[in-house]
């Protein structure tokens, strides 16, 4: 079982106490009647499913209920930050040092 | 005869413990294994193996044993198949029986099949459940499965019960062998917390079998009774019979402790296994090493074991298991399991080493005991039914496998080598090394926090082992920034040694009469793992599944290097770029028990009721499950099935009133400054214009504009909604709520509640609802005029403080009255009694459904399933069309979802209305096209429908809102039935009921 940093809490606390939320950093258009169906559909559907440091959301669901963002490594299952939702996505370099 | 030695080992000598094998009552001694036990009895075949029902006896003295499982049992209800021999402890009054053999253990007629063995190839089961095609079900299944089985599933419930505990300790130490023991003890001393833990029933590991060897001048076992006393007096928890099963992220470590499957008798109340799910800073691996087999033929013979679990039998239970042995090997280690055994009074009649050079020491040893030694040679056969009788051994000179010998023995002690248990450390995706000296694999790049000591990571020998562990307990102890010394060792008469790993050994017969066993208890042999190579497969991953070696339970210990070394040869390639098969959890087969541990029976998984449900049991209501909650399904009277209760229900509904337990409804309550733009962002519905007082009926999508979850949601006040949601999808509702207000709509001021177990909710429909209600609410006047469809308001209701809806999803005049939970019972009871004139009538959520089918209401996920738009559903009224956005509203003009052809729902008529359609039953548009005839949709909901004295049904239908009135099939496994389509809205289609 995982181990994983609220943000919002700032407690490292069990996996039991929450929820996978799918990719982080995937924008909903502002006004999507505006855009492509091509935009739509890669918002709709196309994830980057790499293998490696993966920007994800999470959420505190047993716990402040808050959604926020993490990177984890699809590889290790490792965990290299998790960060508020709206913060700016954290560069990878700044993370090496994490791992 | 008895093999024991009188006062050798660590068994009581004073305590006999009585047990029965096949029924035959026979002796051992408190402290025994079963296979000890049955060893001093002189009994080596134990079972028959899964395959060509080939006799087999106890191969080693370890959990890793492939061959020696058994049925165990204490009583009727406690019967455990496949038990392990080598691990179950004797105690008094143990049942066990041998499995997989008919009638009797010597006489099996499934050993037909070992004459059969040349249709028995690599991957027989590919090559042969395929054709003719009534041989699936007639042959396949019930003949060749019931074959195939291991052993006989208990058919009673298990009457034990089974714990587990969290833990959190400073360091875990998987292993109490010397390496184990010195780390526990090196990281104890410096203050940390640690626990240490081995799947034996007690400390010592390696050291058991080695009484001989001195420690700082103390005897081995003096040592070993000293450091479990010192490890007591540091506070370290020591737990026997545990083993470390399962190495999960960030060093949680799962146990199962075996708590009472040693006992004489059960004591009351205590679980029968323990898991332990512990998270330790640091973790010490120190499992040790398993001796490998060799692989000829007739290597699987009852009487072939491996030299190492001699070499215990004999040292730790005192149980020679031969009169007259052969050893044979490739490495050192066996030569000290012939000697102890020579010097325990058995004759070892040659020692036969596959390799030319022998250590000089080994070699006038065995010449001390006059042992002869026959080097560079092979072992090409044996003979023996149920216990091998001799050994056919050559000479091998220039590769050459030279004129046979045969050597008369009673049991033939083999080793193969050693390979380190890399399992917990494989459970971490750590990285292997391969150590092409020793020939082995080593732990190399570490993912967790822990340490390797001892022979799991190629260093044989007690000495190198207590210092190892002492090292990396130490290391363990400083990364937590603990001061930790690494004590000395001084061992003497330490008996380290090295050898070889081979593929099988050279022969001078015939290849395809070889059997030459890699995995015994699946029964692959060298031979099928050379076949799958030719067939093609060059993955190993590949060849374990096409042969099944290291599929048995014992999950390859004993296979794994032999199959990788026969398999590398096959291929041309060398080990390391073969590779391992993939180490997955657990490390030995784990009962499901431990795994559930509480959660079995009603505890399995959360039960919800609601406030009303204790009058529902009390009244004999037949229960369902919907999501979580337990629902009354109906109310059957005197003898009625559920069809006769479902159809008085629905009739007494329709006639006079009928009351519901609706409380397990999502409810939801949106509130705030911008609850009403956030309602309209939500869902699909205008909400600006609803006037608070009123309801609206609510679609949701996803983005992807399919239909999500529906519900009536009232306007409580400017600022508040009321929304329901489907039963199973409340939580769901909630967190696409959450999802969006948190990360997307941030700016929106407003605050999501879940009330679904707030309010307690009874829902009452029929011509006769308002006339029960009516004298009973206070503070509102109810009237058709007042208080019309689709009203919303506050009020008392029995005097209790309410919420009424006026709603309908049965066609019907109704109302759905919410009360605070903790009154939920006393209305319920309070309009029973008002509606008891109109002889009001309980109905459960099978009669709901059945009515709202004849409305043609959709139920979400059963006429929907995740691919439905709202216009298919029939719904697209529901579409605030003027709205700049809501969640699914871009979805909908996916070019997908605006094409022809989509699948939409629309009511069924079968020609003959006494014809029920079965739910999920597929539709064509032709009655005998040929096959394969194209699918044009499926029934989605079926009914009887006493309204209308007809079954009805609801199908997606391809274009189906284009084809109102036409006839389509479907096609049942006898008949093909004909139906109209027609609108769902099938009872009262202008709604005057439910507005009256």
């Amino acid at each position: 079982m995982l181990l994983i940093h609220c943000p919002y809490c700032d407690e490292t606390l069990p996996e039991a106490e929450f929820a996978y939320a799918g990719e982080a950093h995937v924008s909903r258009a502002a006004v999507p009647s505006e855009v492509t169906d091509e935009v739509w559909r890669d918002f709709l559907f196309y994830r980057s499913n790499v293998r490696g440091p993966h920007y994800e959301r999470w959420r505190h669901v047993y716990g402040c209920g808050r959604f926020f963002n993490a990177v984890r490594d699809t590889v290790s299952d490792r965990f290299l930050t998790t960060y508020e939702a709206g913060a700016p996505k954290p560069a990878l370099t700044d993370l090496e040092g994490q791992k | 005869m008895s093999y024991r030695i009188p006062g050798r080992g660590r068994v009581d000598h004073a305590d006999p413990v009585r047990f029965t094998f096949d029924g035959k009552s026979l002796k051992g001694l408190r402290g025994d294994t079963l296979a000890s036990a049955l060893l001093a009895n002189g009994i080596h075949l134990v079972g028959r193996s899964f395959k060509y029902h080939r006799p087999r006896g106890i191969v080693t003295a370890g959990s890793d044993d492939p061959n020696a499982l058994v049925e165990t049992s204490r009583d009727s209800g406690r019967f455990e198949p496949n038990t392990r021999a080598t691990v179950q402890e004797l105690r008094s009054g143990l049942a066990a029986e041998s499995q997989n053999r008919f009638p009797t253990l010597e006489y099996d007629v499934g050993e037909v099949n070992n004459l059969l063995a040349p249709l028995f190839s690599a991957g027989f089961y590919y090559k042969t459940f395929m054709w003719p095609r009534n041989f699936w079900d007639k042959v396949y299944e019930p003949v060749i499965r019931r074959a195939a089985g291991l052993g006989r599933a208990p058919t009673e419930v298990d009457p034990d019960h089974y714990a587990s505990r969290y833990a959190h300790v400073d360091v875990l130490v998987a292993g109490a062998g010397p390496a184990g023991i010195a780390a526990a003890l090196a990281a104890a001393r410096s203050g940390a917390s640690v626990m240490l833990v081995d799947e034996n029933s007690e400390i010592g590991g390696s050291l058991l079998s080695e009484p001989g060897v001195e420690i700082g001048g103390t005897p081995a076992w003096d040592w070993l009774a000293d450091a479990a006393a010192e490890l007591e007096a540091l506070g370290v928890q020591v737990l026997p019979r545990t083993i470390a099963m399962g190495y999960y992220h960030q060093n949680m470590v799962g146990l199962c402790q075996r708590v009472t499957d040693h006992l004489d008798t059960v004591p009351a109340n205590a679980p029968r296994e323990r898991m332990w799910r512990v998270r330790a800073a640091r973790v010490v691996l120190a499992q040790g090493a398993q001796e490998k087999p060799l692989v000829f033929d007739g290597n699987d013979r009852p009487g072939v074991m491996l030299a190492g679990a001699a070499q215990t039998f004999l040292n730790r239970f005192g149980v020679r298991v031969c009169d007259r042995g052969v050893v044979v090997t490739s490495h050192d280690s066996a030569y000290h399991a012939a000697f102890d055994l020579a010097d325990a009074g058995a004759v070892i009649a040659a020692i036969v080493d596959t390799r030319s050079e022998i250590r000089d020491d080994l070699r006038s040893e065995a010449r001390a005991r006059g042992i002869e030694v026959l080097a560079s040679h092979t072992v090409t056969g044996t003979k023996g039914r149920l216990r091998i009788k001799s050994v056919r051994v050559n000479p091998v000179a220039s590769g050459r496998v030279l004129s046979p010998r045969t050597l008369f023995c009673d049991a033939l002690l083999m080793s193969g080598g050693w390979t380190p248990a890399l399992h917990l450390f494989s459970h971490t995706k750590g990285g292997l090394a391969w150590d092409a000296e020793a020939q082995t694999f080593l732990p190399d790049r570490k993912t967790e926090n822990c340490e390797i000591a001892g022979a799991g990571r190629g260093l044989w020998g007690i000495g190198a082992a207590l210092a190892d562990g002492a090292k990396a307990g130490a290391e363990a102890a400083g990364a937590l920034g603990r001061e930790a010394t690494t004590p000395e060792f001084d061992v003497t008469t330490d008996r380290a040694g090295t050898g070889r790993a081979h593929e099988e050994l050279p022969t001078d017969r015939n290849p395809s009469r070889v059997r030459a066993f890699v995995d015994f208890q699946n029964d692959v042999t060298a031979k099928d793992i050379r076949l799958a190579v030719r067939e093609g497969m060059r993955s190993i991953e590949h060849v374990k599944r096409y042969t099944t070696t290291g599929m048995a339970t014992d999950q390859g210990k004993l296979s794994n290097i032999n199959g990788l070394m026969i398999a590398a040869d096959a291929l041309g390639k060398t080990p390391p770029e073969v590779g391992l098969t993939t180490f997955r959890p657990p490390y030995t087969p784990t009962t499901f028990g431990a795994f559930a541990g509480y959660h079995r029976g009603a505890h399995f998984e959360v039960t919800r009721k609601t406030p009303i449900d204790p009058w529902a049991e009390a009244h004999g209501a037949v229960f369902e499950p919907v999501a979580q909650w337990r629902r009354a399904r109906y109310f059957p009277q005197g003898e009625e099935d559920m069809d006769a209760a479902v159809e008085r229900e629905c009739r007494a509904t329709r006639a006079s009133v009928g009351i519901f337990d609706a409380s397990t409804l999502g409810k939801i309550e949106v509130t705030g400054p911008d609850a009403v733009e956030f309602m309209n962002r939500v869902y699909t519905n205008p909400w600006t214009k609803l006037a608070p007082g009123k309801l609206r009926y609510g679609v949701l999508l996803g983005d992807d504009g399919y239909v999500r979850d529906d519900g009536v949601i009232g306007r409580i006040s400017e600022h508040q909604f009321h929304v329901t949601t489907t039963t199973g999808g409340a939580a769901r509702v909630l967190n696409t709520m959450e999802d969006y207000l948190q990360t997307e709509w941030p700016d929106l001021d407003v605050w999501l509640t879940s009330t679904t177990e707030q309010w307690a909710v009874v829902a009452l429909n029929g011509p006769n609802a308002r006339k029960v209600l009516e004298p009973l609410v206070e503070g509102l006047d109810i009237s058709n005029a007042a208080f019309p469809m689709m009203s919303v308001a506050d009020c008392t209701v029995a005097g209790l403080p309410a919420r009424l809806f006026r709603l309908s999803f049965t066609g019907e005049l109704g109302y759905e009255i919410n009360v605070p939970a903790r009154h939920g019972l006393a209305l319920w009871e309070a309009l029973m009694t008002a509606g008891a004139p109109h002889g009001i009538t309980p109905y459960g959520t099978e009669s709901m459904h059945l009515l709202r089918a004849e409305k043609g209401f959709i139920i979400v996920g059963q006429d929907t399933d995740g691919t439905v738009s709202p216009q298919d559903a029939g719904l697209g009224w529901a579409l605030g069309s003027k709205k700049a956005d809501f969640i699914g509203m871009r979805g909908l003009q996916r070019p997908d979802l605006v094409a022809k052809g989509r699948k939409q729902l629309v009511g069924l008529l079968t020609e003959d209305g006494a014809v029920k359609l079965e739910e999920g039953a597929q539709i064509t548009a032709e009655r005998d096209a040929p096959l394969p005839r194209a699918m044009i949709g499926h029934v989605t909901s079926s009914y009887r429908s006493p309204a209308l004295g007809r079954s009805i049904a609801m199908a997606l239908v391809k274009d189906g809102h284009d084809r109102m009135g036409e006839i389509v099939y479907i096609p049942m496994e006898n008949e093909v039935i004909a139906a109209r389509i027609a609108s769902a809205n099938f009872y009262d289609p202008d709604g005057g009921r439910a507005k009256a």
